[in-house]
């Protein structure tokens, strides 16, 4: 299909918790999509009452219509990592896109600027991405922007968010979010080595959601600049996509590393504006449809 | 009276002073003559706890696991603890420190946050520790919040709680209010980790002792972060004369003193200064001094106008690069001052 066709990628959001409804509320803002489906577990969940009020198809009985249906290219999972690894084989077996909100690892780690152009086009069949971590999708473009420059021998995030934005499933399971997290810093970031630290601070009003990045190049500055310039240039990417993605301290150079701080404000469209963190993959995950559209379809 | 126990944090907090570059052989000689002194308990690694080691809080020029093995193979009846704080610390890390022969874990997070170390508590029970709840900077929160923290800890399983008064906040009445209102919810022994950015750090430990805790924590020389923690040998001889029953024995702490002094030769001590009394009055965590003395000199702004900023901005343990951030804004924020001279004139 050519990417100029005038009709609108069909979806489906599986999963109308909050991060459901706010990736709701964004892709309703853009024309490029269509939201055919919301489908849910719940009857009184708040996600499936904003979903009818605007006229969207709903659904209570998980994806058993979903798949009964022809109509969806495009499926954005915001549920578990568990109901996902049971909904993907049905969704490829559909055909349908998935793009994975859940930890559950199925499909490769992609963010959207850095490896969804090269992923979507490589291989087509690849029917499910992976949106990591919202500590990755903050991270991974800087660390990707020093590793074009010159190699990353160890990368390392400190990711400090507000008390109210990170949920239980995030605080049950630190561990699998430090190891997937670490992984993408590696894998798709290209650190020989990496660490991944997480903060969480109560202040009130909530912090934004703030993640401080060491690329450890070793000692020799005289690629400094190139690096601050492909770091500046990566943020202004970033920034297309995420509007309220922000250089907080510069590119400093200290040692044999380079230090960024970057921070994310929300968009508040269903969330607080304090969760850039949720923002981000929502964010994250509208870019790589839209790129999808633009390579795939 | 009810038997004190007692842990030592100097090769642990004491780390923070020492910029976090404590080796093998120091780690063995203090830890020996500790053991030797009677400590119950002996905390060892970075100033972090396991994992701590990293560019953002500081490199250590050795792996956790060389200076545990070090602390385990020179004691005999003192058990040598770690402390692992999630978000930091991997269950791999516990793992570590498991093999090598590490009998307690303290499971450490920032005193609201409590919901963040059920995963480790029931790995490091798993593993065979004795676990330990561990909350970070709790003169942050209200006894009431405090209260309801502790009380998940000891619901995930941890078989004591440990307030950690990371900043040298609290006066000894503030304590003892603080560990009434824990000991109506949670029925598991108290600790207490005082510093001594105010100079109370013996007084509240006093205090904490009148409000039933039974775990006191201190540091040789007080090497640790702000001002320093109460210090292990003055500690023991205040526990000696207010009639509180410890098995470590003074004269000996004093020996293990001596010989942690030689160790670090002629580093500076942690001091009741200017910064860091304004750091304890303030409510600012103590692990910051370094990254704050540093960013000062390094951005040529005072260090208690940084202080002063992290307070409003209630930044916690772990956010040492915040510091830098202010930093680079103090900087600015002068040299437009500046500008706007030079114009006028």
């Amino acid at each position: 299909m050519d990417s100029r066709n005038a009709r609108p990628t069909r979806v489906a959001i599986v999963g109308p918790g909050n991060i459901g409804t706010d990736l709701m509320i964004k892709l309703a803002r853009d024309p490029l999509f269509e939201i055919r489906l919301v489908a849910g577990v719940v009857a009184k969940s708040e996600g499936l009452a904003i979903a009818k009020a605007k006229g969207y198809d709903i659904s209570i009985n998980g994806i058993e219509d979903l798949v009964r249906r022809d109509d969806i290219d495009i499926v954005f999972e915001a549920t578990s990592a568990k109901v996902h690894i049971a909904n993907a084989p049905r969704y490829r077996a559909k055909g349908i896109f998935a793009i994975d909100l859940t930890p559950a690892k199925i499909g490769p780690m992609i963010v959207p600027s850095v490896n969804a152009v090269d992923l979507l086009k490589s291989d087509p069949a690849i029917l499910n991405v992976n949106l990591i971590s919202c500590s990755a999708q903050t991270t991974v473009p800087i660390i990707a922007a020093v590793s074009d420059i010159l190699p990353v021998s160890y990368a390392e995030i400190v990711s400090a968010a507000g008390s109210p934005s990170l949920g239980l499933g995030t605080r049950d399971n630190i561990e699998e979010f430090t190891h997937t997290t670490t992984a993408a810093l590696k894998v798709v970031g290209r650190a020989g080595q990496a660490k991944t630290l997480v903060v969480i601070n109560p202040a009130e009003p909530p912090i934004k959601f703030r993640n401080t990045i060491y690329t450890v190049i070793g000692t020799d500055r005289s690629l400094d600049n190139e690096i601050a310039q492909a770091i500046n240039a990566r943020v202004a990417v970033v920034q297309q996509y995420v509007p309220g993605y922000q250089l907080v301290v510069t590119p400093t150079r200290r040692d044999d590393y380079i230090m960024t701080v970057v921070e994310v404000q929300g968009a508040g469209d269903y969330l607080p504006t304090y969760a850039g963190n949720l923002d981000i993959i929502n964010s994250a995950a509208l870019e790589v449809a839209r790129q999808f559209r633009e390579h795939r379809q | 009276m009810s038997k004190i126990r007692f842990v030592d944090v100097t090769l642990r907090d004491g780390n923070h002073t020492f910029r976090h570059q404590f080796r093998p052989e120091l780690v063995r000689a203090t830890a020996a003559a500790l053991d030797e002194a009677g400590i119950d308990i002996i905390e060892v690694g970075h100033g972090d706890g396991l994992g701590g080691s990293c560019v953002h809080a500081g490199r250590m020029p050795v792996t956790d696991q060389e200076l545990l093995r070090a602390a385990v193979e020179a004691v005999k009846t003192a058990q040598i603890a770690v402390l692992a704080v999630p978000g930091f610390c991997l269950f791999e890390d516990l793992e570590m420190a498991r093999e090598v022969g590490v009998k307690v874990a303290r499971i450490g997070t920032h005193v609201t946050e409590a919901n963040t170390t059920r995963q480790h508590i029931e790995k490091a029970k798993q593993l065979g520790f004795m676990v330990v709840g561990y909350l970070i900077s709790f003169g942050m929160a209200e006894p009431k919040r405090v209260a309801e923290e502790a009380y998940k800890m000891q619901q995930y399983g941890a078989e004591y709680i440990n307030l950690a008064e990371s900043q040298g906040h609290l006066t000894p009445m503030e304590v003892k209010e603080t560990i009434l209102r824990i000991r109506d919810q949670v029925t598991i022994p108290i600790g207490f980790h005082a510093h001594n950015n105010l100079g109370l750090g013996n007084a509240n430990i006093l205090a904490a002792l009148e409000a039933g805790a039974t775990y006191i924590d201190a540091s040789l020389k007080g090497f640790g972060g702000g001002a320093g923690n109460a210090q292990t040998e003055a500690v023991i001889a205040v526990l000696k004369r207010a009639g509180y029953d410890v098995n470590a024995d003074m004269i000996k702490t004093f020996e293990a003193a001596t010989v942690f002094g030689d160790g670090v030769g002629n580093w500076p001590l942690p001091k009741i200064d200017n910064t860091t009394i304004l750091m304890g009055y303030a409510n600012v965590y103590g692990g910051m001094i370094h990254p704050i003395v540093m960013a000062a000199k390094e951005y040529g702004c005072s260090m208690s106008a940084i202080v002063m900023e992290l307070s409003k901005r209630k930044i916690v343990a772990g956010q040492e690069d915040v510091v830098v951030e202010i930093a680079q804004e103090l900087a600015r924020k002068r040299i437009a001052e500046h500008d706007g001279v030079t114009e006028a004139a």
